[in-house]
């Protein structure tokens, strides 16, 4: 956050006040609070969460893990060869050098065999016990703050009215796309479509989807819920789903901070903290600015 | 350099685009490194903090899953491999050694502690106990399972036999496997559940594994089954079962050895 910061000041002086570009009231202090708490706790369950994975650098498909056969589509791991230790990624059965990254990393010449590099987890040693304390301590305040925003997003109409894709937004999404891809941004106070379709998505299908393959990997929730495993194909293909969960919100969250720095950070971050965004001009001025582009 | 108009507000060059995310990731994934190492030892403020959320975690899995809710059973197809070993798995203790040298003729399980009547059951007198057999799912902390068919003597059964007084709220387990060595001498394995999950119909003491009798790696000749936790809170080797009413004066105080190095002592996800 502190670069996002130290960026929006690279990026020159804000926008300037203007009365033809009024500054709305846009998110919530709900919105707002619940932000920043999913982005605490996302960002150390990530961290603990890759820990964690180091624990067992393999991720399977089915009831349990194949020792004695093979069901294993992911691995991270390091081996011996000719040229010194290396570090491979296996993913379908397809190998990838990714010495330096994946499987063999560290300060030159003090490299060691772990799955995600220390750079990438907490606590930066091999601490399995320390990142399961962190990782399930953020789980209850991310699903706690999950709850809450859905409660007060149902009540304040959010849902209803800046989440809930509507026909015009289908029609639009074409336009929407190349928009996004000319990172040419319309400031107003609704979504737009791919950004509806973003953020639905992470609130409605990820974030349930991590909660419920964490679940599905307890010992002690599999007696209250033992259909969990049933419906999603065993613990393990619970787990695979569980870390490809995580692969796309950590691709949400890039493209969200590429989105906020090409859309202008100054004012997307102010309406996330303060609620208050600038807008662009009215709809005619607009016309004339896309046409101009 | 190029320049990308965004939307007259402001001019900011591709390359300062780029410049700007990179810092941004990276800055964040620096932050990962090292920052928090610290303040995350057994015992610290923020440890201690943090672990509330266990408390929290233990209680709600309790009021949850219950006393008698089981965990899922599975079918002889799912048996498909010899189950994994882990942790010791050949204990180098010469009374191990000579016990099994004798194929544990001499071995006793001693039931002591807060009990009325301490016992000192024999091999033979446990496998002659009335006995179940389940085919579960056992998840190693680290991240992996492993399905096999374990044959014991119900806990219950032998919690009955050396009835339990009523001060008593853990069985802490014994074992005879070496798993540490500190300043202060060898530290044994050893581990403590509370009585709702002793007396689980499913917590067994396993003398039997996929039909055959359990092998010294998996923890021969007696380990405990709970099958509503991880692989950690199931000692092998087990020599003697004590019931206490706490365990604040063993080892680390945590209630287990692995819990004395940091793992959570309900073990439950």
């Amino acid at each position: 956050m502190e670069s996002v910061a130290r960026s929006q000041s690279d990026t020159g002086p804000g926008v300037p006040a203007s009365t033809e570009r009024p500054l709305i009231y846009r998110q919530s202090r709900w919105t707002r609070l619940t932000h920043w708490l999913w982005a605490i706790s996302l960002f150390f369950m990530l961290l603990s969460g890759l820990q964690i994975f180091n624990a067992r650098p393999q991720l399977y498909i089915g009831k349990q893990s194949g020792f004695g056969y093979d069901n294993t589509i992911f691995e991270i791991g390091a081996e011996n060869t000719s040229a010194g230790p290396r570090g491979y990624t296996a993913i379908f059965g397809h190998r990838f050098d990714t010495t330096g990254v994946l499987g063999w990393s560290g300060p030159p010449g003090n490299e060691t065999a772990r799955g995600f590099p220390s750079w990438a987890t907490i606590p930066s040693y091999y601490d399995l016990g320390t990142a399961r304390v962190i990782h399930f301590f953020f789980a209850w305040i991310l699903t706690t703050t999950l709850i809450v925003w859905l409660i007060a997003s149902l009540i304040n109409g959010h849902i209803r009215r800046d989440l809930a894709p509507r026909i015009d937004d289908i029609k639009r999404l074409p336009q929407d796309v190349a928009n996004h891809i000319r990172l040419k941004f319309h400031h107003t106070r609704e979504y737009n479509t791919l950004q509806k379709l973003a953020y639905g998505g992470v609130l409605f299908v990820l974030l349930p989807l991590m909660i419920i393959t964490g679940l599905a990997m307890s010992p002690s929730m599999n007696s209250v819920l033992p259909f969990l495993n049933d419906l999603l194909g065993g613990r393990q293909t619970a787990r695979t789903i569980h870390f490809t969960v995580m692969v796309l919100l950590v691709g949400f969250f890039i493209i969200h901070i590429l989105m906020i720095l090409a859309a202008g950070p100054i004012n997307e971050l102010r309406s996330i903290i303060t609620g208050w965004y600038r807008t662009d001009p009215p709809a005619h001025d607009d016309k004339t600015a896309e046409r101009s582009a | 350099m190029a320049k990308l108009e965004i939307n007259s507000n402001f001019q900011i060059s591709r390359r300062k685009f780029l410049t700007g995310a990179s810092v941004g990731a990276s800055g964040i994934m620096l932050s990962g490194c090292d920052a928090f190492d610290s303040h995350l030892s057994i015992g610290s403020g923020l440890r201690s903090f943090l672990e509330n959320a266990n408390g929290l975690t233990y209680r709600a899995q309790r009021f949850l899953a219950g006393r008698d809710r089981l965990a899922p059973e599975f079918s002889e197809a799912d048996i498909r491999q010899p189950q994994r070993p882990n942790g010791v798995t050949s204990p180098d203790d010469d009374d191990y050694k000579a016990l099994l040298a004798n194929n544990f003729a001499d071995w006793r399980l001693e039931v002591s502690g807060l009990v009325e009547k301490p016992l000192s059951l024999s091999h033979e007198q446990l496998t002659n106990m009335p006995s179940r057999t389940q085919i579960t799912r056992h998840d190693c902390v680290e991240g992996w399972s492993c399905i096999a068919k374990w044959t014991g003597t119900p806990l219950s059964l032998i919690l009955d036999q050396a009835v339990v007084k009523p001060q008593a709220r853990y069985v802490m387990f014994h074992c005879l496997d070496t798993i540490d060595r500190s300043l202060s001498g060898d530290i044994k394995y050893y581990g403590t559940i509370d009585l709702i999950d002793a007396r689980h119909p499913q917590t067994i003491l396993a003398y039997g594994l996929n039909g055959k009798p359990l092998p010294v790696e998996n923890g021969a000749p007696l380990r405990v089954r709970v099958e509503r936790q991880l692989g950690y809170k199931m000692p092998k080797y087990l020599s003697k079962i004590e019931l206490v009413d706490g365990f604040a004066d063993v080892g680390g105080g945590r209630g287990g050895y692995w819990e004395d190095n940091g793992y959570d002592w309900y073990g439950g996800i």
